[in-house]
């Protein structure tokens, strides 16, 4: 569909700037030179268009033809996204590398679907019936988890005038034809969607479920709700991108849409190889069935970069609209600011803050605008997208331009620590920094799941936590000695909070994911714990001893009880009652 | 026969702009000629019209606005290759200085190369065995890795690094190595410190080298580490080699790319250097790794001095951004004698997780790595507050921990340039510094290997600590 053509007249990098491109419209689709490099109208002045290309122009010069599109920067929605890498303009990485090799070479093209495989169609609505925009009219199975639905494009409402039976077709199989008003539609099994414009819904609403992570430090202290929003800022290795790998492995969502944007390659294979081997705990199949990965490495062109989140995004809204729960992973966004940052400035727009565009806060608000939770359109039926996005500030700055702008839009606040990083203490998610604006919406129900009780445990950990960092600056200026055994139990306890509850080791099986079943039983031992030694103070007996219980070892090692075995707890749980029961026993009698 | 231009229209800083050409193309080279008759190499960076935007290699010194001859030769920067290049060294801009003749090509390569597809990566995750404990026990490297050294000026990173290159092996076997080495800005001392190094121990028939010196010119910086890393791809996807490249000093690199940038007049980013830096060097840096299904692998150890030891520089600072992980030289170990110096607390191997372990290196070695960080950690935390409040003011269990921390950096981390110690040996030296705590305060280990491995130490401070709590 290429014909209408313009002139190249400047290039500075992945900028373009083309003349005379007839009806250029702003994120029309272009392709420059004969070396088919493939670009979006970013900016209109006059009879001037500026191209962002999101392939290296190198040997581009002035005089090559630019060919317009007439059509925006969109993908493919349809089966087979699941389980696919694409890079950040929907290119299928997979497909590109069987044609063109290890090393992605320029003007290399596959569509994003592949056109020859054959799907299983099933019509769930006959010749006759009406149909609107959402309405589902078929399905997919497209993996063994994931119930792909046909729903009705945007735009298109009357009558089916003819749907095939149950067969298997490839995307491009006219399945159904639809008598609107004007014409007659045909719809595929695939559909379009410019990615910059957002999937409309019915209704919005505010989130009320967490999206269970396992993750202990934010299913207890700091969760985010299915349809919300959360950012992860921390300095580069304080474990941003491991929290995200966790979330994707481990949250409860049902199809996780991944976007590597501007980082590492090596963390996108790792996604790659481990996905497919790893088990979703709640369906027990591979956790590749749920998962769509953009992957636009640093070293893969900065544009494309640019378009990546928007790729992943509206994927994740394409899935929303069958009435899944998605969770977006997007790392990092800083990089993605970053390529804005760029094609500004190659623009020679008026820098903002930090070189930044004036509108990098909108921006960033309008992509994060994109959660939620929603009324589907069509059958109204209620759906999340959760959205979770790195941020990597320089120097790990929290006043840096991306971090503030994200700030201000999302909901939950996971403050990595470079201190805590280099102590090892993982995730490094700082309790006493970070926060979640979810926890009062979401109490209902964590009381519904895990009882009253839990949030006075939880609040009582807090404040236990909040204390020690009081109390830790005393003993900085006059010495643990100077502390009541009162104050020095309270500090014991913080550190079993944060050492034998927050800190998680992703890499260890037993360890990886804490359930909230055992989050609480794990949490309990400790508060029973303090408790029956708080009492056993009153009592007289001495700390020393307290302290050197050897329980307090299996208090440690319990995380590492298997999610089967939770009856262990019980033990244990008796084992301290008791042998609190024998100290204050042995004071009374002398 | 390219078109020659004299229509030189400024020239400022290293950057010249020539007016009235026609078919100029993005990024393609240019060969300058000065009114003397001396050749100077460029490269466009912005055509607009009939304007184009040269950056020269060489510093604009000696250009006038009429004498100055500008030729377009159509194609971007290349670099020859064949097998015969190892053992060969070149300057900077890939033309050889050993006395030799120019290498007959087989194959030319752009030096920008194309981005590897993630896709096709394979996950490193094969134990390279250092010999140094403080790398191979706690921040272990793996092939295909990049493992950057963030070190200050006058710190023996160079000595590291040339360690590092003698004695990094795969265990249990033999295969095609190779180095790249690409030298940015350093001194004529340095390079040659690497050159007889590589010498002495043979490597030098198995090295490629590029060297910009203090006195190349600076924009020449620029191009030289992507002619070691085209060549590192060569030798490791055409021939199947394992290649370790040491690239240094990155500082001098990223100071050339702000050079640039500043005489472009861009929007500075912090401290002046470019925005897109990150962008820029993770093209270089992205170029580590293994590719499925290819015998060989580039592992990347660039080295960085960072100014005034400040790892928030944006340049230290961004290179942790796209590295997997990296060493921290300290001057404070440094100072006390102890070499390597290398700070463990701050330095990290990410890859590290996927290369240790039963049948790479040892079932407990995860554990013992957790332990010795946390202790150290504790014990580093410990000492400080000691040195405010005196050692009075420390109970008997943190005084375990000072005594940990001490012996740690004197018997673990420290050991000699030529010492090549095995895992195992690291390790055992490990487990013998854990065994002054009580078994209690081993946490992060499990019993079952506490059990298997810690009786075999437990004579080492018998009685005077262990049952003390
Ligand atoms: N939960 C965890 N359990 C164990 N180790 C962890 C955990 N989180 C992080 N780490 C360790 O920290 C390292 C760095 O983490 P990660 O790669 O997520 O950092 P990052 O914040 O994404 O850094 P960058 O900004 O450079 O990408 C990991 O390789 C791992 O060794
Ligand atoms: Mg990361």
């Amino acid at each position: 569909m290429k014909e209408k053509i313009g002139r190249v007249v400047k290039v500075a990098g992945p900028l373009v700037v083309a003349e005379n491109i007839p009806q250029a419209k702003m994120f029309e689709m272009v392709y420059v030179s004969d070396k088919n490099l493939f670009g979006e109208i970013i900016e209109i002045k006059g009879n001037k268009a500026s191209i962002q290309v999101y392939e290296d122009t190198s040997g581009i010069g002035p005089g090559e033809f630019v060919y317009s599109t007439g059509l925006s920067l969109s993908v493919e929605l349809g089966p087979g996204l699941i389980g696919s890498i694409y890079d950040g303009v929907q290119r299928p990485l997979d497909e590109l590398r069987k044609e063109y090799g290890d090393f992605i070479s320029r003007g290399a093209y596959k569509p994003a679907l592949n056109r020859e495989k054959e799907w299983l169609f099933e019509p769930v609505v006959s010749k006759g019936a009406t149909v609107k925009t959402g309405d589902v009219i078929g399905k997919v199975q497209e993996t063994p988890v994931i119930m792909h639905k046909i729903i009705v494009p945007s735009g298109i409402e009357g009558e089916i005038i003819s749907i095939i039976e149950k067969k298997k077709v490839t995307v491009e199989e006219v399945v159904a034809r639809v008598k609107t008003m004007e014409e007659t539609k045909e719809i595929k099994l695939f559909q379009k969607w410019p990615v910059r414009i957002a999937r409309p819904v019915m209704k919005r609403l505010p989130p009320i479920n967490p999206l269970v992570t396992g993750q202990r430090v934010i299913d207890a202290f700091f969760p985010i709700a299915k349809g919300g929003t959360a950012c992860v800022p921390g300095p580069f290795g304080s474990g941003k991108t491991v929290v995200q790998h966790q979330l994707s492995k481990w949250s409860d969502a049902d199809i996780v849409v991944f976007i590597g944007c501007g980082e590492r390659g090596n963390e996108m294979t790792d996604v790659l190889m481990e996905f497919p081997e790893l088990k979703d705990p709640r369906t027990g199949r591979p956790l590749m069935e749920r998962t769509v990965l953009i992957a636009n490495t640093s070293n893969m062109p900065v544009a494309a970069r640019e378009a990546s989140v928007f790729t992943g995004i509206t994927i994740g809204e394409y899935y929303r609209d069958m009435g899944y729960n998605i969770a977006l992973m997007a790392d990092s966004t800083s990089r993605w600011a970053e390529a804005m940052r760029e094609m500004s400035g190659r623009l020679e727009e008026m820098p903002g803050e930090e070189g930044y565009p004036a509108y990098l806060a909108s921006r960033v608000a309008s992509f994060y605008e994109r959660a939620g939770r929603v009324f589907i359109l069509g059958s109204g039926k209620e759906a999340t997208l959760s959205v979770i996005g790195a941020v990597s500030p320089p120097g790990g700055d929290l006043s840096d331009p991306v971090v503030q702008a994200t700030l201000r839009t999302v909901r939950v606040f996971w403050s990595l620590d470079a201190q805590l990083a280099y102590a090892r203490h993982f995730p490094s998610i700082h309790w006493l920094r970070s926060y979640s604006l979810y926890v009062d919406m979401l109490s209902d129900f964590y009381k519904k799941e895990m009882g009253e009780e839990w949030i006075e445990i939880r609040q009582e950990a807090m404040k236990t936590l909040r204390r020690e960092a009081e109390l830790q600056e005393m003993v900085r200026l006059i010495g643990i000695d100077a502390l009541s055994s009162k104050d020095r139990l309270i500090m014991e306890t913080a550190r079993s909070i944060r050492e034998d509850f927050l800190q998680q080791n992703a890499f260890m099986d037993a360890d990886t994911y804490t359930s909230l079943k055992k989050q609480y039983r794990m949490m309990k031992l400790i508060h029973l714990f303090n408790k029956l030694a708080a009492h056993a103070l009153d009592k007289n007996v001495g700390l020393d001893k307290i302290l050197s219980l050897p329980i307090r070892i299996e208090i440690s090692r319990a995380k590492l009880i298997p999610e089967k075995e939770l009856k262990k707890f019980d033990a244990i749980e008796e084992k301290i009652s008791s042998l609190f029961n024998t100290l204050v026993k042995e004071v009374e009698n002398g | 026969m390219a078109k020659e231009y004299v229509t030189t229209r400024e020239i400022a800083g290293p950057l010249l702009i020539v007016d009235h050409i026609e078919g100029a193309k993005y990024n393609e080279i240019v060969q300058i000629k000065a009114v003397d008759g001396s050749i100077k190499n460029g490269q466009v960076l912005e055509v607009d019209g009939d304007r184009a935007l040269i950056q020269v290699f060489e510093g604009t010194a000696g250009l006038n606005l009429g004498g100055t001859r500008v030729k377009f030769l159509g194609r971007g920067v290349e670099v020859g290759l064949s097998p015969s290049i190892l053992g060969r060294i070149f300057n900077g801009s890939g033309v050889p200085i050993d006395g030799s003749s120019a290498i007959i090509s087989e194959k030319r390569m752009d030096i920008n190369g194309n981005p590897l597809n993630p896709y096709a990566r394979n996950y490193p995750s094969e134990f390279i065995q250092t010999g140094i404990s403080a790398i191979d026990g706690l921040n272990t490297l793996v092939r295909g890795q990049k493992l950057p050294i963030f070190s200050g000026s006058g710190l023996p990173h160079a000595k590291v690094a040339a360690q590092i290159a003698r004695q990094a092996k795969v265990l249990g076997k033999e295969e095609k190595f190779a180095v790249v080495f690409v030298a940015m800005g350093i001194t004529f001392e340095e390079a040659n410190y690497f050159m007889e190094d590589f010498k002495q121990t043979g490597a030098l028939e198995r090295s490629v080298m590029f060297l910009n010196l203090a006195n190349d010119p600076v924009i020449e910086r620029i191009a030289t580490p992507r002619f070691g890393l085209t060549v590192a791809e060569y030798l490791a996807f055409d021939l199947g080699m394992h290649v370790l490249v040491i690239l240094t000093d990155m500082t001098n690199y990223c100071e050339a790319l702000r050079e640039i940038s500043a005489a472009r007049k861009e929007v500075p980013g912090r401290r002046g250097y470019p925005g897109y830096m990150y962008t820029d060097l993770a093209t270089m840096y992205e170029r580590a790794g293994r590719i499925k299904e290819k015998k060989g692998s580039i592992t990347q150890i660039p080295i960085l001095t960072m100014p005034e030891d400040d790892k928030t520089h944006p340049i230290a600072d961004l290179t942790g951004y796209i590295t997997e992980g990296q060493m921290f030289l300290s001057r404070n170990l440094f100072q006390q004698a102890i070499y390597p110096p290398i700070d463990v607390l701050p330095s990290l191997s990410r890859l590290k997780d996927k290369g240790i372990g039963k049948g790479k290196t040892r079932e407990d070695h995860a554990d013992v790595l957790n332990q010795l960080f946390a202790a150290y950690a504790r014990g580093r935390e410990v000492r400080e507050l000691a040195i405010v409040l005196g050692e009075s003011a420390l109970t008997k269990a943190d005084l375990i921990f000072v005594r940990f921390a001490d012996e740690f950096e004197q018997k673990f981390v420290k050991q000699s340039e030529y010492e090549n110690r095995s895992i195992e040996e690291t390790l055992d030296i490990g487990w013998r510094l854990l065994s002054i705590f009580p078994v209690g305060e081993l946490k992060r280990i499990r019993p079952e290997y506490i059990k298997k491995y810690l009786s075999r130490y437990t004579t080492f401070s018998a009685g005077d600590t262990k049952n003390a709590d």
